[in-house]
């Protein structure tokens, strides 16, 4: 049995690419006085977002952004087939919880940083398999919640080395449909989880960037294409560690990124002014750069095909702290204005 | 029953030469990898850190240092003036912990502001601030020696074994 709408090993080509409607974002305050705050459709001024704790803050803003995608496509929540949602805190409850409120069927999804791209990647499945009309992935990360959850409690008068990366405080939806306006995702390669024996959790553009080159490296073997073949390769949270070490790697297996690669972790912040050290990080972070600043570059035109991959620490602190090392994986999804 | 307290496993077997092989490739590979990274990697600013650790911490102490000399000038012994100055410094950390600057002196004076007694306040009141949504027996009690216990823990230790030490050599 072949598979019709596979190309080389890991790669998928949809026969009828799905579009893109519509996009949303929520941020926290940090991420709107960053270098793309005017991007975002809103910015929360407030981490806490008006609620009690932080982990319901999170919750909230991932309601927010399933909702605005919905209305800004014109729908009802009754007209989505499936939600495809994650985050990064234990048993994901903000997915669960958003999802309770929402009512939409759902299946729940851990990537850590990369959920973004691997619930689009499944999102175009449904859709292309002919198995749904509306379909909405959607992420959430928010800073406070992470850090206690993975590191030390926010009030913690502690140092954070210069590979420490900040969890980005927001949330991103995207909705896709068989037809309609908008980008249309073409291909999605989908990720190994590498492991490079990187141990140290404040230092995951490391741990990441392998994973990423090895989905970037497939998908050009698959396709028979290269870097010159897009307007802009994109990494998830790579930060300004990983993203270096990625060109580097790339540059050994004689890709040429240096004109056209960027990671969403390097942008979302201005780490000079903003204490970011190596960048953001977290599931937002891909998710609303995405819903944000490049879908906006999609529909300008300005880009007419992108490769992004969204890539996820596989970090547990139980894993960690029992001497385990720190697994990386990366989605890659190409998407054409 | 001594055989029966041993950890469950499979037995050891002998590798073979070729997964001898893999696994030296393997540890090879990922010791080449870390080369690469650690030249990526931004330094930590060691001097400058240390600077502002030894004034920063300097200072803290410096406070405590007047603070015994008040306590002292009225009238406490030199014993006591410590114990009252430790209250003093700790109800000073955690003070600036619940107001938000502690952490924000952390960024800066990395250990300067973790080793004095300040900082373990700092350990004890961020976890407790933290946890209390999780309410005040699992949340605040049973989270708040998160980072101070292991310091109680050795600690402790470390004094009764300096104490059975004292008490035969002396």
């Amino acid at each position: 049995m072949s598979a019709p709408k596979r190309v080389g090993q890991h790669t998928l080509q949809f026969a009828n690419p799905p579009v893109i409607v519509a996009t949303a974002s929520v941020v926290g305050p940090k991420e709107g006085e960053g270098p793309l705050g005017d991007t975002f459709d809103m910015v929360v001024d407030d981490s806490y977002f008006g609620e009690e704790t932080w982990e319901k803050a999170e919750r909230k803003m991932l309601e927010e952004a399933v909702k605005m995608v919905i209305a800004k496509a014109q729908l009802k929540p009754q007209d989505i087939d499936f939600l495809l949602a994650g985050d990064l805190l234990n048993q994901t409850i903000s997915a669960n919880y958003a999802a309770r409120t929402l009512g939409i069927p759902f299946l729940g999804l851990y990537g850590a940083c990369s959920t973004m791209y691997e619930g689009m990647a499944l999102a175009a499945m449904l859709i292309d398999g002919g198995f749904a009309h509306h379909v909405v992935a959607a992420c959430s990360s928010h800073y406070d919640t992470a850090e206690r959850q993975y590191r030390f409690p926010t009030e913690q008068g502690i140092q954070r080395p210069p590979t420490a990366q900040w969890t980005v405080t927001g949330a991103g939806a995207v909705l896709m449909a068989p037809v309609g306006n908008g980008p249309r995702v073409t291909h999605a390669t989908i990720g190994r989880v590498l492991d490079v024996g990187i141990k140290d959790p404040n230092d995951m553009g490391s741990a990441m960037a392998p994973a990423a080159v090895d989905t970037i490296v497939r998908h050009f073997q698959d396709t028979g294409r290269g870097p010159i073949d897009y307007d802009l390769i994109i990494t998830g949270d790579l930060g300004r560690v990983g993203l270096e070490i990625a060109t580097k790697l790339l540059g050994e297996k004689k890709y040429d990124v240096s004109k056209n690669y960027s990671d969403c972790g390097v942008l979302i912040y201005d780490h000079e002014r903003q204490d970011t050290h190596a960048g953001g990080s977290g599931c937002a972070c891909s998710a609303v750069v995405f819903a944000g600043h490049l879908m906006g570059k999609l529909n300008e035109g300005r880009y007419k095909r992108i490769l992004g991959v969204g890539t996820g620490a596989l970090l547990s602190t139980t894993a960690t702290q029992q001497g385990e090392s720190i697994p990386g994986i990366g989605h890659g999804v190409v998407i054409e204005g | 029953m001594a055989g029966s307290t041993k950890q469950p496993g499979p037995p050891k077997k002998p590798l073979t030469l070729a997964e001898q092989v893999m696994q030296q490739k393997q540890t090879y590979d990922q010791q080449a990898y870390q080369r690469l990274a650690d030249s990526v990697k931004p330094r930590p600013r060691v001097i400058v850190n240390a600077l502002n650790a030894f004034w920063i911490g300097g200072v803290i102490a410096a406070l405590a240092q007047v603070i015994t000399l008040i306590f002292a000038s009225a009238g406490l012994n030199p014993r006591d003036a410590a114990a009252a100055t430790v209250i003093v410094m700790v109800f000073l950390g955690a003070l600036l912990t619940g107001l938000g600057i502690y952490d924000e002196i952390g960024k800066v004076a990395g250990a300067g502001s973790i080793i004095p007694i300040t900082g373990f306040a700092n350990s004890i009141v961020a976890p407790a601030m933290e946890y209390k949504r999780e309410g005040f027996v699992f949340g605040v009690a049973s989270r708040m020696f998160t980072i101070a216990g292991p310091v109680l823990v050795y600690g402790f230790i470390v004094s009764v074994l300096i104490g059975l030490i004292a008490y035969f050599f002396s």
